[in-house]
């Protein structure tokens, strides 16, 4: 293993350096740090971005009627909105985690390919400012929702859809390139001792992440290339006209999109496996059970992608097969979720900021658990398809899920990124606020997914009317909550109390061996690790 | 507790129940055919279920919250594994997946019958409107959404059925087996109507089943359901179930409307009616693109005010509108529109707006482009 | 430098897998056709019929027949009767007529689905204008004859199925060859 510390010695001399100076330092920083900050910076203006667009959709939709926006540019703002969410904001995010901690987690020097991780980045803003100039073509951006079915998304497309791709394709290679980092870090450079079984659960669920990533990925590559040969190049993949088959990319589509949605929550899964044993001051319960059950999800995650069209018309086998196969997925959920009960049970616990967005992580995202079991559920998806109710489901897992899971993190390993203290009052604040308006904002749309409200439209029935206000005010709330989160961040960054190096009593992990704030250079040595 | 997220949803059922107002509904409502009270009844078996389960674990979290408080002087307790509760939390969710499963294969497996129907309707997607065609009565007509402008524009009142009304609702017969085919011409749209739970895909070049014998007469509304484009949210259904005489009598009216459609396209017209008449037509046909005040949406959808087109040879406005124009949204409504309607939207858009024309297209003239087409 | 070596390796399977990936990905397009015609998902009908073509007397299948034209498609299109009563193993033909109104030849492309999804794969034709693209000249009409088996393999509860033809205009992607009408 040192052989391999000794191959990123072209970094020795710099050891004794700190990094360099001015802008240069982060377009050529080759530092798991700098990269980590550069991801968590981008990915935190594209939850502003995508929250943006957020708030005008409920803004529209805050009173029935036609106000704010035109249909077209409602349907840009939802497509926009799902893309930036997604690509921009959660995967970034969970990437920025990963360079940060893997490397201090499992005592390596750094990624284990740093000047691709350097490229892996940068085509990120590249490829969101391809995506967003699409908003000011003549024609106007996406507008065929982040799904974009054929043939919406190709024959009856804005000319912007080539753009779109190409953001697309750039995005794919920024995760794939992120995905090789992560497995080449976690299978080569652990530290000595740090057998499989001992890494943190982040680590775990993020070596899991990583191959569900390289695997599907290059299908999403695949799947918008056979769109742009459909749209430029006079195949017919997708279109009926030619012989191709619109359900066809569905089929490819949610080969990719049902794996993803577990991409978005494995890392969260993990970092939440860290922080509630750490402030209930007691081991992880089930460790065993938590990496078989990732597993079990992630392989499950393969053999479900049906049931994201059960009314496109399956025969009945096909139903009740990804029926069947989805309902699995609910034991290995349940067993992590009832390994953080236990870990909780019996505990020692206090409730800092991040102990409170992981428990409200656990208790929301299963909440948003429940709502896809019953999605899952063949007969009744027939009335839940395509209504807010989906919409409900998913936000809850991917608000209080991904979000709150990142938010977590951040506040758990500020101190260990910053060198100071976030002032907890305000955590506990932003905590509080973000819950109330993240509630406020969802739990409503199941009431009128359930009362027959379908998803994407921008004008509704008046029966509709009391709960999108009621939605739309929770939204408001949500989203300027997280303007009081960079304020948080930015007073953390330039002072408060000094953290020490382990500034939870209860924390575990070799992150937690170096000091605070975490030495631009770390583990150059490998730790010993018992 | 105020954290605890139960107490903060059931302030709200209760403020949502005290209300009791249609405004607030929470729920699915049971629906008029027997698939939809089964799909209900398993929607709410599955729902009690998942709650029970919330409970305990729930529970189990906030009793350790508050009781295993470090500041309450509790000490932490070391266990970190037990094979026996672990295999047990592995199986007994298994179980609980098999006792909803076999409910659901049950509904879905009649949802699934398919047995002789009484009436076959052909159900046909378009931007932004439903086609339907009674198979074997020569009675086919498109459904547009009836909601003025103005009430979407919020320049005046919305009434109760806003957005969920339509010019020409689909007409069935109570307790017959009706079995709907359905298509689409352009993208993929979504049939739903709830009080049936029948939804189902609307895809180009594929015809998808579904079927419904409903139980009581009414009208029952739904809307499309699959984003398609820009009024997507603008294409609902209505359903109105007859009585059986009631539905043979409407049946009548409308085959007797075909014929007599025939005798309006060979009338004598004068601009006034086929203006008037053409008013009609392009507030439910050409407004959603074309606009209100004949503004477009350029450059997608072009002006017709003071357009090339609209002021331009009329033979060539004809063309154009009974054709389309291929490539571009412009679709063709000789296929859409009746003689006497083509004509009457022509007329209109020729003397609309500040497009005074003063010429006529009449029935007789696209009726013989019709002819001199198919010759 | 044992170790630098196996993380090239490493680098060059992951990077093997995420080429393999993206083959699968297109892959799946002819993956999904076998599927299809295996169990006529998406009611793509099935290919030649092999069974003994002795008619099954014993039932009657009745089988309707649609016609759709995609939006911009001007063409009449439509089949002469509504609907035929079949015996499965036996030989029937329905006649199509297409119709070409405008003033350009133009190509069309006729694109079969049956439901319920089911029968799919028991509905085989012998003779079908959806095998081949039609060009019709301008004004002109022609009778096009579909002949089909329904398999009598076919489950006993399907007592009806349908046949739709959606008629694509692709005179953009194949223009047709004009008559050349000098001689």
């Amino acid at each position: 293993m040192s052989a391999v510390i000794d191959d990123h010695g072209h970094a020795g001399a710099d050891h004794a350096h700190g990094p360099a100076k001015g802008l240069m330092r982060w377009v050529l920083t080759t530092n798991h740090k700098d990269i980590g900050t550069l991801y968590l910076w981008f990915a935190f203006c594209m939850f502003l971005l995508g929250g943006s667009f957020a708030m005008v959709i409920r803004a529209e939709l805050f009173q029935p009627g036609l106000q704010i926006v035109e249909p077209a540019f409602f349907n840009q703002m939802t497509t926009m909105h799902g893309l930036v969410m997604v690509f921009g904001a959660v995967m970034p995010a969970f990437v920025g985690l990963a360079n940060w901690m893997i490397p201090l987690m499992i005592g390596a020097p750094d990624m284990a390919l740093p000047r691709m991780n350097n490229f892996s980045f940068w085509l990120l803003p590249a490829a969101f400012l391809l995506l967003v100039s699409t908003l000011f073509t003549a024609g106007g951006g996406p507008n065929f929702g982040w799904t974009f079915y054929a043939p919406l998304s190709t024959t009856y497309a804005p000319e912007s859809v080539t753009f779109f791709i190409f953001a697309i394709h750039l995005m794919g290679i920024s995760s794939i390139m992120g995905a090789i980092n992560v497995i080449a870090t976690i299978l080569n450079l652990r530290a000595p001792g740090m057998t499989l079984m001992k890494m943190p659960l982040f680590v775990w669920t993020w070596l899991i992440t990583a191959f569900l990533l390289i695997a599907v990925m290059p299908v999403l590559a695949g799947c918008v290339t056979m769109m742009l040969m459909d749209i430029h190049f006079g195949t017919s993949f997708f279109s009926a006209a030619g012989g191709g088959d619109p359900v066809l990319f569905q089929h490819v589509f949610w080969f990719f999109g049902h794996p993803e949605v577990y991409i978005m929550i494995l890392p969260a899964f993990g970092a939440v496996s860290s922080i509630i044993p750490a402030f209930s001051r007691k081991p992880l319960f089930g460790y065993t059970s938590m990496v078989y059950a990732t597993a079990a999800i992630a392989f499950l995650s393969f053999i479900v992608w049906a049931h994201h069209m059960f009314v496109v018309g399956i025969p009945l086998v096909g139903e009740l097969f990804f029926m069947y196969a989805t309902l699995l997925i609910a034991v290995p959920t349940g067993v992590k979720v009832f390994n953080w009960a236990s870990t909780m049970w019996q505990g020692s616990l206090t409730f800092e900021t991040p102990m409170l967005f992981a428990v409200a992580f656990v208790i929301l995202f299963s909440i948003g658990g429940f709502s896809g079991l019953m999605l899952a559920i063949a007969p009744a998806d027939f009335q839940y398809q395509d209504t807010y109710f989906v919409v409900a489901h998913f936000h809850y897992v991917l608000v209080p899920g991904a979000i709150f899971g990142i938010f977590a993190s951040a506040y758990y390993w500020m101190p260990k990124w910053t060198g100071h203290m976030y002032d907890e009052t305000l955590g506990k604040l932003h905590f509080w606020l973000s819950f109330i308006g993240m509630n406020m904002a969802f739990f409503p749309m199941h009431f009128v997914g359930l009362a027959g409200m379908p998803r994407r439209i921008p004008d509704y029935n008046l029966q509709f009317a009391d709960f999108n206000m009621v939605s739309s005010i929770g939204a408001f709330m949500f989203g300027t909550t997280q303007l009081f989160f960079l304020f948080i961040v930015i007073k953390t960054i330039r002072g408060g109390p000094p953290a020490p190096a382990k500034p939870w009593d209860g924390a575990e992990g070799l992150e937690w061996s170096v000091p605070s704030p975490a030495p631009y250079h770390t583990f150059t040595t490998p730790p010993e690790v018992k | 507790m105020t954290r605890h997220p139960h107490v903060w949803m059931g302030l709200l059922l209760w403020s949502i129940f005290s209300q009791a107002q249609a405004a607030w509904t929470v729920n699915m409502a049971p629906g008029a055919t027997q698939i939809s009270n089964a799909v209900f009844d398993l929607h709410m078996t599955i729902f009690w279920i998942c709650v029970v389960i919330g409970i305990i674990v729930f529970g189990a979290m906030f009793w350790s919250m508050m009781m295993h408080r470090r500041s309450t002087g509790q000490n932490a307790a070391h266990f970190h594994e037990n094979t026996r509760v672990e295999i047990l939390w592995t199986i007994v969710p298994f179980v609980i997946l098999v006792a909803m499963a076999i409910p659901a294969t049950a509904t879905l497996i009649k949802m699934y019958d398919s047995s002789e129907s009484d009436i076959d309707i052909q159900i046909t997607g378009y931007q932004w409107k439903w086609h339907y065609k009674y198979l074997g009565q020569d009675v086919e007509f498109f459904s547009n959404l009836a909601t003025p402008a103005e009430q979407i524009h919020n320049q005046s009142a919305k009434g109760e059925h806003y957005l969920l009304e339509v010019d020409k609702p689909l007409v069935l017969p109570v307790d017959a087996k009706v079995r709907f085919l359905v298509t689409s011409a352009d993208v993929i749209h979504s049939w739903w109507v709830p009080a049936f739970a029948v939804k189902r895909d609307a895809i180009p070049g594929f015809v998808n089943e579904a079927w419904t014998r409903v139980d009581k007469p009414g009208i029952y509304r739904g809307q499309c359901a699959e984003l398609c484009g820009k009024d997507h949210g603008f294409m609902p259904i209505v359903v109105e179930v007859k009585s059986k005489p009631d539905y043979e009598k409407w049946l009548g009216e409308r085959k007797a409307e075909a014929a007599q459609l025939k005798e309006l396209t060979s009338k004598e017209w004068t601009l006034d009616e086929l203006k008037e008449r053409g008013d009609k037509i392009y507030h439910t046909t050409c407004v959603a693109c074309h606009q209100a005040e004949g503004q477009g949406l350029p450059p997608m959808f072009p002006a017709l005010k003071g357009s090339k087109i609209a002021t331009g040879p009329k033979a060539d406005h004809l063309s154009l509108v009974f054709h389309g124009k291929p490539g571009t949204a412009m679709a063709a409504f000789g296929k859409q529109l009746s003689e006497v309607d083509i004509a009457a939207v022509v007329t209109y858009e020729r003397n609309a707006w500040g497009n005074n024309k003063g010429d006529m297209v009449t029935p007789k003239e696209v009726l013989e482009l019709k002819q001199a087409e198919s010759k | 430098m044992a170790d630098s070596i196996s993380m090239k390796k490493l680098v060059t399977r992951l990077l093997l897998v995420v080429v393999a990936m993206f083959i699968f990905g297109f892959a799946l397009v002819p993956i999904y056709d076998v599927m299809c015609k295996a169990f006529g998902i998406n009611g793509k009908t099935a290919g030649q019929y092999e069974g003994e073509q002795v008619t099954d007397a014993s039932r009657q299948v009745r089988v309707q027949f649609l016609s759709t034209n995609a939006v911009d498609m001007p063409w009449d299109f439509y089949p002469k009767g509504e609907q035929l009563v079949v015996q499965p193993g036996a030989v029937n033909e329905m006649v199509f007529v297409a119709h070409n109104p405008t003033n350009r030849p133009m190509s069309a492309q006729a694109v079969p689905s049956i439901a319920p999804s089911t029968a799919a794969a028991y509905f085989h034709k012998t003779e079908c204008f959806c095998f081949t693209q039609q060009v019709l000249q301008p004004g002109e009409r022609i009778e096009m004859p579909m002949r089909f088996i329904v398999d009598r393999d076919m489950p006993k509860d399907v007592k009806h199925l349908t046949l739709s033809y959606t008629l694509f205009d692709i005179t953009a992607r194949h223009p047709p060859v004009a008559l050349n009408t000098d001689r």
